[in-house]
């Protein structure tokens, strides 16, 4: 904007006729009404409101007029400009609008490629398997109890009840390391660490002992489908006041319940442990066909039950050989194979799938079971 | 243990409404588990009936063999009542013997279907059979010849033959023994329906006058007792009656001859193993004694084996005629001349007989009854039984006599409070029904006053010696059914420790970086380290030996998880996976030297101190935590090129999870195998080695097929989750703004950015927030042997805005300590 024209003859300086004026504002409103873009505008914008525009250069000329007619002059130029700059910012909007909108149509993409930039991860359902079964017994107050692999022979047999002499013992066909007189083996069972946690910890009224073991297992099986040298397993044991079969039977109750559904129950058959008298296998009720009509049922073979485990009241000898007192406190103890219970819970049909390492079967569990 | 149902009919009078599958449930109900019913052919359809054959022509053939063309006749089985024509390969059998004849129209086991046919050029209609053909037994010798008075011609044979009959087979637990005898079975399924049980061991038995066969027992703890019956006069080639075979064979024994098939026979009734020697063989008196050391004996497997001084044997003046229990020597054996019998009933420890049938590995039926616990009261009637049955069958005379030496153990007598089952199993057992049912299994029952009882176990029941022992016969009577579900309400655990949780969140946290986990075997051998391409002394090759190892290529228990892990890797990518992310989490064993894990006593827990020399004794078994990147770790796609895996991805995870669980970690360079010696790290936690990541040699690469430059790390994650701080105390951070500042430095080649980058924190002092290295430039301007190295260093002060001349100061300071600690001159 130039300054005020000191150099002007107020004779010869005329105001812009309204005819003209109104012609320029006009000729501004058809062109910003006509833009058709936002380029378009810009370039209206510069020929009709921009410093060398007949609307800025009427302005400027306001000076000039005589005093008398400057008022006049600058009310009909004001509003002028002013209906050109409104129509100007509106258009503007209207414009943006459109052309955002325009540009949002254009970087439409296919959102149906693939994006597997980033190689998916899983946990293998052996561990997720075994940390469900661990929050549902932290969930009842439980805690969860871990030991070796190697073991002490005598942790893993005699303190077990199983002596030297126990047919039990080579029933179970150990993995002894050498030499055989070092006394170690790799664990058959979980159960040592039930020996140890009554060892560590003792009972008294106030702390009983409610622990749950998963861990790993070894026996000298042969490496079928059924059938693997290393394998899990998970135990309970409960010592406490009063422990008798009916918790036993309540606390497996509410595990099948809570791993397999609600009304997924228990029943028990006697049986022959050697670190539990009584003893009882537990059989669950077969969650797929729930024991009805179960000629069909690929799960449970037609029986209605699917073998779970073994479980019993702990053999005071055992408590005694853990340094327990076996006339204030009884317990109960179960255990089961993890890797059996996951391949009837997800209907798995051979054993070594899990040990393989294949990723495309356990991506399928992802991390959670 | 194998029961036909008819035969436990005979001990225990059933009602007829009790079928098999309910006698069945009711015995696994009460412990004898149910493995399956067999049926021996069930599925031949008739006619099958007794024929007499009338003629035998033999007729010789081109091929060498010889058939018979018989007539048989079948009565009116036939319809015609005429002679049945019928060809048969067999020859053990005469004109006017009893054979059983399939006629057309029947269907053999499996499926064989049975019609006139035309054959060696005559019309043959039906087969006469031979015992496998019917599935009774694996005797292919010959046709079964039925005795003269099995019946007449035409009757139906089914029944004669034990067809269709069913046959439990059971699952016997070790501490019933007694179950391993249809005495045992029958007893249970007596006990399971509340009926009458008629006991085949009680016998009338001659007098003890000791005039049998003259015993020493020289061990009485080995053998308490041992008794000897004679007879004289035996044929023997006399054969066994068919419900002897038949059942045998039902149990899953094979006739052998009459004398073997009694014995066997009166094993499966009582339970009580027995053995017969020819009198004539014997020289003196039989003892039961120690072996001498070195002592041999031929056993009746026909080997020698040498014996050791804790074998029991039964021996006579010229030596051992049998290890007890176990195995009889074949000097002493019944043969096709043998007419005088010695028949032995003994009662051996449980304990000895397992020892030495472990030890001369031969498992056998009387040892699998004697390492259980045989009733010590039965030789008497086992021999009683015996004789009879030889007497009966081969002709025999018994001689008088009946020699027992010795004297049967003692039940324990057991007190226990009358409400002990209710307390152990939830159930509501009255004293009355506790007693009860102690005395239906056979025990002596005392009550004194009202809360406690004196029991005495049956003979037949060495399992029972404790008050719990007790509980379990209560209550599997009761019903283990009737155990009531209640949850116990006490536990008030602490929750997962520590460590649980952070072994979750690595797992997790490994998984979120696109890792799988795998589960792998432990087993390795020095194969496997040389496949890691170890060196001969890397202390890793040292594990722990297996005695029995699944394979002796694969002696120990690993290391390192390495091996699993990659052998894991190499097999997805041989089944087509371009790309591979895995890891493992384990147990890896180091041996140690503290001797070996002592055996303590079982009476009273071991004591402190013991304990912990118990504990000494194991292998160091820390968890680790391995993984392998292989192929691409970013894919390739249409956003453009993938990012294939190296040495940086395998310590991106280890630094990403060491953020996760709170734990910083240090790196520096290493050359270990099995990594490429120069893109090892070592991975320290204050100085302390946890382990390495890095590239894997290419030799490694290719023994476990993978592509070349993949990544692996293995660590002590034992060792890295117990550097996580407890507590996190919570950051101080300033919200001041940030100054940042670049500075290239250049540096000898081998100067490492971690050793720059320490020197520029230590020189830009505390206002320093963050040092990133963010670009590393080789080429021409920078000369041979150095490197220019880019960092971004951002400056805030936490209570004002910083000056220029502070954070230049600050710049300053660092460029000069990197200058002089790595000779860093600025670019």
């Amino acid at each position: 904007m130039s300054g005020p024209n000191t150099d002007f003859d107020p004779v010869e300086v005329a105001a812009v006729s309204p005819a003209e004026l109104e012609a320029a504002r006009d000729a501004a409103l058809a062109a910003i009404a006509a833009a058709p873009d936002l380029e378009a505008l810009k370039a209206v914008r510069s020929e009709h409101a921009g410093d060398r525009s007949p609307l800025a250069l009427a302005n400027r000329e306001i000076g000039a007029l005589p005093p008398q007619a400057r008022k006049e002059a600058g009310q009909r130029i004001g509003q002028a400009r002013g209906a050109v700059n409104q129509a100007l910012a509106a258009r503007q909007a209207v414009l943006e609008v459109e052309n955002e909108a325009r540009i949002l149509v254009e970087e439409a993409v296919d959102v149906t490629l693939p994006t597997d930039r980033d190689p998916v991860g899983a946990r293998h359902p052996l561990t997720t398997g075994a940390e469900l079964i661990a929050d549902i017994f932290v969930a009842m107050g439980w805690e969860v109890a871990e030991g070796p692999v190697i073991e002490a022979e005598w942790l893993n047999f005699d303190a077990l009840n199983l002596g030297p002499d126990h047919p039990a013992r080579t029933m179970q066909d150990t993995f002894w390391t050498a030499p055989a007189d070092n006394h170690l083996v790799l664990r058959t069972h979980t159960s040592p660490v039930q020996a140890r946690t009554m060892l560590a910890r003792g009972v008294t009224d106030e702390a009983p002992i409610y622990v749950v073991c998963p861990g790993r297992v070894f026996r000298t099986d042969e490496y079928d489908a059924t059938h693997s040298p290393m394998f899990h397993q998970v135990e309970g044991l409960a010592i406490d006041k009063d422990i008798s079969m009916a918790h036993l039977k309540g606390t497996l109750d509410h595990f099948a319940a809570q791993m397999f559904g609600d009304g997924i129950t228990t029943r028990f058959r006697p049986s022959y442990f050697p670190f539990t008298e009584p003893s009882a296998e537990v059989d669950l009720i077969c969650f797929v066909c729930r024991g009805v009509d179960s000629d069909a049922c690929r799960t449970c073979r037609g029986e209605g039950w699917i073998e779970w485990g073994g479980c019993g009241i702990v053999n005071p000898r055992v408590l005694q050989a853990c340094g327990i007192d076996s006339s204030k406190y009884s317990g109960f103890a179960f255990g089961m194979g993890i890797d059996r219970t996951l391949m009837f819970r997800h209907g798995l049909e051979d054993l070594r799938t899990l040990f393989e390492g294949d990723v495309r079967f356990t991506t399928a569990f992802g991390s959670e079971l | 243990m194998k029961a036909p149902v008819s035969w436990i009919r005979e001990y225990v009078d059933l009602p007829g409404d009790v079928t098999t599958e309910i006698l069945t449930d009711r015995l696994t109900a009460l412990g004898l588990k149910l493995e399956g019913i067999h049926a021996a052919g069930a599925d031949i359809q008739g006619p099958l009936v007794i024929g007499r054959v009338l003629t035998r022509d033999p007729e010789p053939q081109k091929n060498g063999k010889v058939i018979n063309w018989c007539t048989v006749d079948v009565g009116a089985a036939n319809g015609s009542g005429e002679p049945q024509g019928i060809v048969c390969g067999a020859h053990n059998f005469e004109p006017g013997d009893l054979v059983v004849v399939v006629l057309p129209g029947g269907v053999l086991p499996g499926g064989f279907a049975i019609s006139e046919r035309k054959t060696y050029g005559h019309l043959s209609a039906g087969m006469i059979c031979s015992a496998a053909e019917l599935g009774l037994s694996d005797d292919h010798d010959g046709i079964i010849v039925l005795p003269a008075d099995a019946g007449a011609p035409g009757d139906d044979a089914f029944d004669l033959l034990g067809l269709g009959e069913e046959v439990i087979e059971f699952e016997i637990n070790p501490d019933r023994a007694y179950a391993l005898s249809l005495r045992g079975v029958a007893r249970e399924a007596a006990l399971g329906f509340g009926l009458p049980f008629t006991d085949p061991a009680e016998r009338v038995v001659p007098e003890v006058d000791g005039k049998a066969y003259p015993v020493l027992i020289e061990d009485p703890a080995g053998c308490p007792v041992f008794t000897t019956r004679v007879v004289t006069g035996f044929d023997p080639a006399a054969a066994s009656p068919d419900f002897i075979k038949r059942r045998l064979e039902q149990y899953g024994m094979r006739s052998i001859s009459l004398a073997v098939d009694v014995s066997n026979y009166v094993m499966v009734e009582l339970g009580q193993p027995t053995h017969c020697y020819d009198r004539d063989k014997l020289a003196g008196p039989i003892r039961a004694r120690r072996a001498q050391a070195a002592e041999k004996i031929t056993t009746l497997d026909d080997v020698v084996r040498e014996l050791t001084v804790d074998d029991l044997v039964i021996a006579d003046d010229n030596g051992p005629i049998g290890i007890a229990g176990v195995m009889g020597g074949a000097d002493t054996e019944i043969s096709d001349t043998t007419t005088a019998i010695v028949i032995e009933a003994a009662h051996f420890d449980p304990t000895t007989v397992f020892r030495a049938q472990k030890r001369h590995k031969l498992p056998s039926e009387a040892s699998k009854r004697f390492e259980r616990g045989v009733d010590p009261l039965l030789p008497a009637a086992a021999a009683d039984r015996v004789v009879e049955l030889l007497v009966e069958y081969g002709g025999a005379t018994a001689e008088p006599g009946f020699t027992l030496v010795g004297t049967a153990p003692e039940r324990p007598t057991i007190q226990v409070a009358t409400d002990l089952p209710a307390r152990l199993s939830g159930i509501d057992i009255s004293a009355m029904t506790t007693v009860e049912h102690l005395r239906a299994i056979g025990a002596v029952v005392t009550e004194h006053g009202v809360d406690t009882i004196e029991v005495t176990g049956p003979s037949w029941r060495p399992d029972i010696n404790e008050p719990y022992d007790l509980v379990e016969e209560v209550v599997r009577i009761v019903g283990y059914d009737q155990v009531p579900s209640v949850l116990p309400r006490r536990a008030t655990g602490r929750g997962l420790t520590r460590t649980q949780r952070l072994r979750r969140q690595v797992g997790r946290a490994l998984a979120g970086a696109g890792c799988v986990e795998v589960v792998s075997f432990p087993f390795v051998g020095e194969a496997t380290f040389d496949k890691l391409g170890l060196p001969a002394d890397d202390p890793l090759r040292s594990t722990v030996a297996l005695a029995n190892p699944i394979s002796s290529e694969e002696p120990g228990y690993t290391t390192t998880l390495l091996p699993g892990l990659l052998d894991a890797a190499g097999r997805n990518i041989g089944r087509g996976s371009s790309s591979v992310a895995l890891f493992e989490t384990g147990t890896v064993a180091f041996p140690s030297d503290n001797g070996p894990a002592p055996i303590y006593g079982v009476h009273a827990g071991p004591s402190e101190a013991e304990l912990e020399k118990l504990l000494e004794a194991l292998p160091v078994q820390p968890q680790h935590l391995a993984v392998v990147l292989a192929g691409e770790r970013t894919r390739s796609g249409w956003w453009g090129a993938g990012v294939e895996a190296g040495w940086s991805d395998a310590l991106a995870v280890v630094r990403r999870l060491a953020d996760e669980i709170g734990v910083s970690v240090e790196v520096s360079a290493a050359a270990r195998m099995p990594w490429h010696p120069g893109r090892c790290a070592l991975i320290t936690i204050d100085e302390v080695e946890i382990g390495h990541a890095g590239e894997l040699h290419p030799s490694v690469c290719k023994a476990f097929g993978l592509p070349a430059r993949s990544a692996a790390l293995e660590v002590d994650l034992d060792a890295l989750m117990a550097a996580a701080p407890d507590v996190t105390p919570g950051p101080k951070f300033s919200t001041m703004p940030v100054a940042k500042e670049d500075v290239a430095l250049v540096v000898e080649e081998t100067v490492t950015v971690a050793e720059v980058e320490a020197a520029l924190r230590a020189g830009a002092g505390e206002l320093l927030e963050s040092v990133r290295l963010f670009d590393v430039y080789t080429g021409e301007q920078i000369g041979a042997g150095h490197k220019s190295l880019a960092f971004a260093l951002r400056f805030r002060a936490p209570d004002r805005t910083l000056t220029e001349a502070e954070t230049s100061a600050a710049r300053t300071a660092a460029v000069a300590a990197a200058g002089e600690r790595t000779g860093a001159v600025q670019r």
